[in-house]
């Protein structure tokens, strides 16, 4: 008898500890850190509705997240990018199963110097530049001067996109010079007039110019209807199907009231 | 009671047995987890193809892991700043131990010290704002996030580490020496030449080599200003991607236990295996000139 109890509490005690995050009220966010604004201004309005509610949110990339979505050490996962399928074979060798949220809607503008004079440029001129075959801006009808490309890491996911939707597939030139953050191109680019770049819509500013593609703008509406070539959708990524506070928070995100609106104020696309 | 004082100085001894054994664990078991996570990229590719590959395409498909140009970009920023950093480090460090005065040194040997407390990301930030623009101006060049400005920042933080090791070196050279070659009628100038500097040779080179291996392991600055083109560098002024910065750069967004994720261990390997070395010479220069009382010179 004395012995069924013991074992009932030991129970009752791993239910108590191994529930974790579920109970505590607590909700951990890792991952993009291109997602981390929209996941930041959300998660501060989140915990001004629900004061009891604890966020701690970091960003080192979308791998990280993902890397940590598979292990158990957070709740929700942003990404740039969806999900790898060698994640989903670690994810299920753990037990658990990866559901991807859309959140948001990301534009990835080409960008130069403010004293540039070119303003548009076609998919095909884009991959010549960074394909190396185009060095001089002269060949493109601006000043003779050398192309300065400059590019991410990558392993990032807006590389991964400006890969697949400029290069399509084929190789970014190895003299592409490689800035860490979508902050840094935008330093880079702002401080250099050869320099080319390309950044999330969201980090767009007054140091550096966005120049069209294929003629159409990089804004908000062309990016919704489909019409601006190089955009991508933001996910968020949740251990199964998401319960609790971790469900609450992704509704809070996912509401055309609340977080879609800060999705915008953070500057990227909301979904609706 | 002298049992219990025994006893006691038993315990002590085997506390900082421990202690001292926890570092040298740690170190082990650092280096354990960095072979187990970056062999298997071995299965993917060849050992010569890694190291002597000259592409790196770590994501595409097919991909290439060639670390060439990142070690080739490891090995420039850290030549190019032991040219600027070496003569400025030993030449301040004689200075400082032959002829300034005692109240200058006591002075300047701490700012220079202090120099080696700059946190790397500022001089970074300062590498990228400032001398970046300032060299695109100056030299005409495409970019001023390249090898030079890594080395330039990489130099002023091996300054301090080779400038403080090599005064120690000089300063305990024995005083009897300078004073037998000052009798013998040499001047000050031929004194330190002809006499300090071979004595203090050991000091100097460990202290040069204890630099350069603070260089090649250097990650913030090269990260944010060498530029970052996995290329072999043909002049100074080219973007580089030296190891450290590729490491910093790609492993947050490597899928986990990927063939990407494998090739940056093996990257740090590769890393650790130069700094080991460095060290190791650095030890072995630093037994063999060793100068021993005063006959040996």
């Amino acid at each position: 008898m004395k012995k069924k109890i013991y074992l009932m509490m030991t129970l009752a005690l791993i239910f108590l500890f191994s529930a974790g995050p579920a109970f505590s009220g607590s909700i951990v966010i890792k991952g993009s850190t291109t997602v981390l604004p929209i996941a930041q201004k959300i998660s501060e309005a989140y915990m001004k509705d629900h004061p009891d509610a604890r966020i701690s949110l970091s960003g080192s990339g979308s791998g990280d997240g993902m890397k940590a979505i598979i292990d158990g050490t957070t709740d929700v996962a942003n990404s740039s990018r969806f999900i790898k399928d060698e994640e989903v074979k670690l994810a299920l060798g753990k037990g658990t199963y990866p559901v991807p949220f859309r959140v948001a809607l990301d534009c990835i503008l080409p960008i130069v110097h403010p004293g540039n004079s070119i303003d548009n440029l076609t998919i095909d001129q884009l991959k010549a530049i960074y394909k190396g075959e185009i060095k001089n801006w002269k060949e493109l009808g601006g000043p003779d001067r050398k192309v300065v490309m400059i590019s991410r890491d990558t392993s990032s996911g807006t590389y991964e996109v400006w890969e697949e939707k400029v290069m399509k597939k084929e190789r970014v030139h190895p003299g592409a010079l490689l800035q860490a953050s979508n902050g840094a191109v935008v330093q880079a680019v702002a401080k250099n007039k050869n320099a080319i770049g390309y950044v999330g819509i969201g980090y767009m500013d007054h140091s550096i110019k966005a120049i069209k593609v294929n003629g159409i703008e990089g804004s908000e509406e062309t990016t919704l209807n489909g019409t601006f070539p190089i955009s991508r959708p933001l996910f968020m990524f949740t251990r199964g199907w998401p319960t609790g506070d971790t469900l609450n928070f992704i509704n809070f995100v996912l509401s055309p009231q609340k977080g879609q609106k800060l999705v915008k104020s953070a500057g990227f696309v909301p979904l609706y | 009671m002298s049992n219990i004082r025994q006893n006691r100085d038993r315990w002590i001894r085997r506390f900082f047995y421990c202690v001292a054994l926890a570092s040298i664990t740690t170190l082990f078991l650092i280096a354990v987890f960095l072979f187990m996570e970056g062999l298997p990229i071995f299965s993917k590719v060849s050992l010569k193809g890694f190291i002597f590959g000259k592409y790196w395409y770590p994501t595409s498909e097919p991909p290439d892991f060639g670390i060439f140009p990142l070690i080739m970009g490891s090995v420039g920023v850290t030549i190019v700043s032991a040219i600027m950093a070496v003569p400025l480090g030993v030449m301040t460090a004689v200075y400082l131990a032959e002829i300034a005065s005692p109240g200058l040194r006591e002075v300047v040997k701490p700012v220079v010290e202090l120099l080696a407390a700059l946190p790397s990301v500022v001089i970074g930030f300062f590498g990228m704002v400032v001398v970046a623009p300032f060299l695109q101006e100056v030299f005409d060049v495409a970019t001023g996030l390249n090898l030079f400005n890594a080395s330039l920042m990489l130099a002023f933080m091996s300054v301090p580490t080779i400038c403080s090791l090599s005064e120690d070196a000089v300063y305990s050279v024995p005083i009897s020496l300078k004073e037998a070659s000052l009798a013998l009628g040499a001047t000050q100038w031929e004194t330190i030449i002809r006499v300090i500097l071979p004595a203090s040779i050991s000091g100097i080179s460990t202290a040069v080599i204890l630099g350069m291996s603070r260089a090649i392991g250097e990650t913030m600055v090269v990260l944010m200003v060498a530029g970052g083109a996995a290329m072999v560098p043909l002049s100074i002024f080219d973007p580089v991607r030296p190891m450290p910065a590729s490491i910093a750069a790609e492993m947050a967004e490597a899928p986990f236990r990927g063939s990407h994720y494998h090739a940056l261990f093996a990257t740090g390997i590769v890393l650790f295996t130069f700094t080991f070395l460095f060290n190791l010479f650095a030890d072995y220069i630093s037994h063999k000139y060793r100068q021993v009382g005063e006959a040996t010179l």
